[in-house]
């Protein structure tokens, strides 16, 4: 059969291949070399050598918003990860309207990060006014607090689904084996239902550190990265450097910016998914 | 074995934690039906009273005069045309790499995969750009681009279930005469039913909710989508009209939490079978 699909290969991959090309593997490629490079539009590129990186690592507001990101997604995958585990604890054992909570704690993932950030900044806006803070606009701290709660609203809910999931396929056998031993429930918990999980607790952590870092729309609809950048996210901080600041040096130093971020939410990625997976047991 | 009673304690602070979670949604309701002059800063928590009740009047401005219509014709064009040619092509695209060992099949797999954790920054000029160049920055072709760079996830979720099909019934088929064509429409798409669901559902969240994409591809004095809508409202100069954007983040919310509460099942599943292999 292999050798009869073979033959197939323009109708089966081709389309797919071709939108490939156009929409990451090309802008990629171009990506990378643009780093190397000062320009205005893909046309006009003079290469440069590394100086977009040097002037990257340079600039202040980059490094700062570095550490913020990096502040910002302790955190919250921190948060998300315990409240979702004890959501789901609790709503796997039987609680009274367990269908009712489980879809009214989803529901924010459907609404879109520009649309949360705009409700959730006409809400934080009105509760500093009323303990007579300074807004948004002038608060660093709260929208740092905001962020963290705003995403926390948006994602325990997902986490949560892919914890009950998890937790479902522990096998009863298992807890009842652990139970007559004498396990007290927090033994049981630690000792058979975390580990049984593992996988679960794997794959939340992934996407909520790469969430965390790639965070865009609700940064900007919430906060703007205001007062004066001081909330500005690394991918923020990328778009801002690319579309907000004139002169012609500053897409070259955005592109660059960009495959520093690039290259960490790699490394980061590499480093969690090998830390993980080798606490999983094999069933 | 007796199950536990779990404490109704808990059952009351996940009620109290249910309402904080859907009170910020209400609080937008109780804004949108205010007159303009209503809306401020520090009384965003108040419910409308007979003067600043405004009946619907927001809500017409805003279907009207604020283009959310439009938007929202927009939006569902760009998700379905997206969607419907992501489940097409990448569930062939993902049966041939399966199936056909070749090192094609292995580097377009590996380049799948790697794709999902590309940031977006990484490639948006360059994206944009090319976008330009090659004309698909009109909402009737930008599912083009949504299938290049949606496609890294979804032949990824498919092909991990195509590998659970034994290949036995397709090649009995062939021995029948089925040629692939027929083989991937007759019976490999039938098995792959729930999957697509699930892909769909996923897709269709990422599709629908995008903002810089679709903000960097389109022209957005002719095209907006919803998310653009919402953030150019914000984003222009000049007072922002509260009353009509209020309404509008309600005609974005209300289709969605119906849609969910239609496809509750559906979601949740595709939600799951998403994290499976990750």
């Amino acid at each position: 059969m292999e050798k009869t699909l073979k033959r197939y290969f323009p109708l089966f991959v081709l389309p797919t291949l071709a939108a490939f090309i156009i929409g990451f593997i090309l802008p990629f490629g171009e990506g990378l070399y643009l780093s190397l490079c000062r320009f205005t539009t893909v046309g006009n590129a003079k290469f440069t050598g590394f100086s977009n990186f040097i002037a990257a690592f340079g600039d202040e507001s980059f490094a700062h918003s570095f550490w913020f990101t990096v502040s910002f997604a302790v955190v919250n995958t921190v948060l998300i990860n315990v409240a979702a585990f004890a959501v789901a604890l609790l709503l796997t054992r039987g609680i009274k309207g367990t269908n009712l909570f489980r879809t009214v704690f989803f529901m924010p993932n459907l609404i879109g990060g520009i649309v949360l950030g705009y409700i959730w900044n006409i809400l934080i806006n009105c509760l500093l006014s009323i303990v007579e803070q300074p807004l948004l606009q002038l608060n660093t701290t709260a929208g740092y607090w905001g962020m963290i709660v705003l995403t926390a609203w948006q994602q325990v809910g997902y986490m949560m689904i892919i914890y009950i999931a998890g937790l479902q396929n522990v096998s009863p056998d298992l807890i009842e084996a652990a139970q007559i031993d004498g396990a007290s429930s927090w033994k049981t918990l630690f000792s058979v239902k975390i580990p049984m999980v593992m996988p679960s607790i794997t794959i939340c952590l992934f996407l909520t550190i790469t969430n965390s870092f790639k965070l865009f729309d609700q940064n900007l609809a919430l906060t703007g990265g205001e007062p004066n950048h001081a909330t500005e996210m690394l991918a923020l901080n990328i778009y801002n450097t690319f579309y907000a600041r004139s002169g012609p040096q500053w897409k070259g130093i955005g592109q660059a910016k960009a495959v520093v971020f690039f290259v960490v939410v790699v490394i980061i990625s590499l480093i969690q998914l090998g830390a993980t997976r080798s606490k999983e047991v094999q069933q | 074995m007796a199950k536990k009673k779990v404490s109704p304690v808990w059952t009351v602070l996940l009620g109290i934690l249910a309402v904080l979670y859907v009170y910020p949604v209400i609080m937008i309701l109780f804004n949108s039906l205010k007159k303009e002059t209503a809306i401020s800063t520090s009384t965003a928590f108040q419910l409308p009273n007979a003067a600043s009740f405004n009946g619907l009047s927001n809500y017409l401005d805003a279907l009207g005069a604020k283009g959310f219509l439009q938007s929202f014709g927009y939006s569902l064009f760009i998700t379905l045309s997206s969607v419907a040619l992501i489940l097409l092509c990448c569930s062939m695209c993902a049966w041939y790499i399966t199936r056909v060992h070749s090192g094609v099949s292995r580097l377009m797999y590996l380049l799948c995969v790697f794709s999902m954790v590309v940031p977006f920054q990484m490639v948006m000029f360059t994206l944009s750009q090319t976008a330009d160049q090659l004309k698909l920055n009109t909402p009737w072709n930008i599912c083009i681009i949504y299938l290049g760079f949606g496609a890294g996830l979804a032949v990824f979720m498919f092909s991990g279930f195509v590998k659970g099909i034994p290949l036995e019934i397709e090649e009995a088929a062939m021995i029948d005469g089925c040629n692939p064509v027929q083989i991937f429409f007759r019976i490999v798409v039938p098995i792959l039913k729930p999957t697509m669901i699930s892909v769909a559902i996923l897709q269709a969240m990422w599709v629908w909710n995008d903002y810089l994409l679709p903000t960097l591809v389109l022209d957005i004095k002719k095209y907006r989508t919803i998310p653009m809508l919402i953030q150019y409202f914000r984003g222009s100069y000049g007072r922002v009209e509260m009353g009509p954007m209020m309404a509008c983040i309600m005609l974005t919310v209300l289709p969605i939490i119906v849609f969910y509460l239609a496809c509750q099942k559906y979601i949740i599943e595709g939600v799951v079978a998403g994290a499976v292999k990750g």
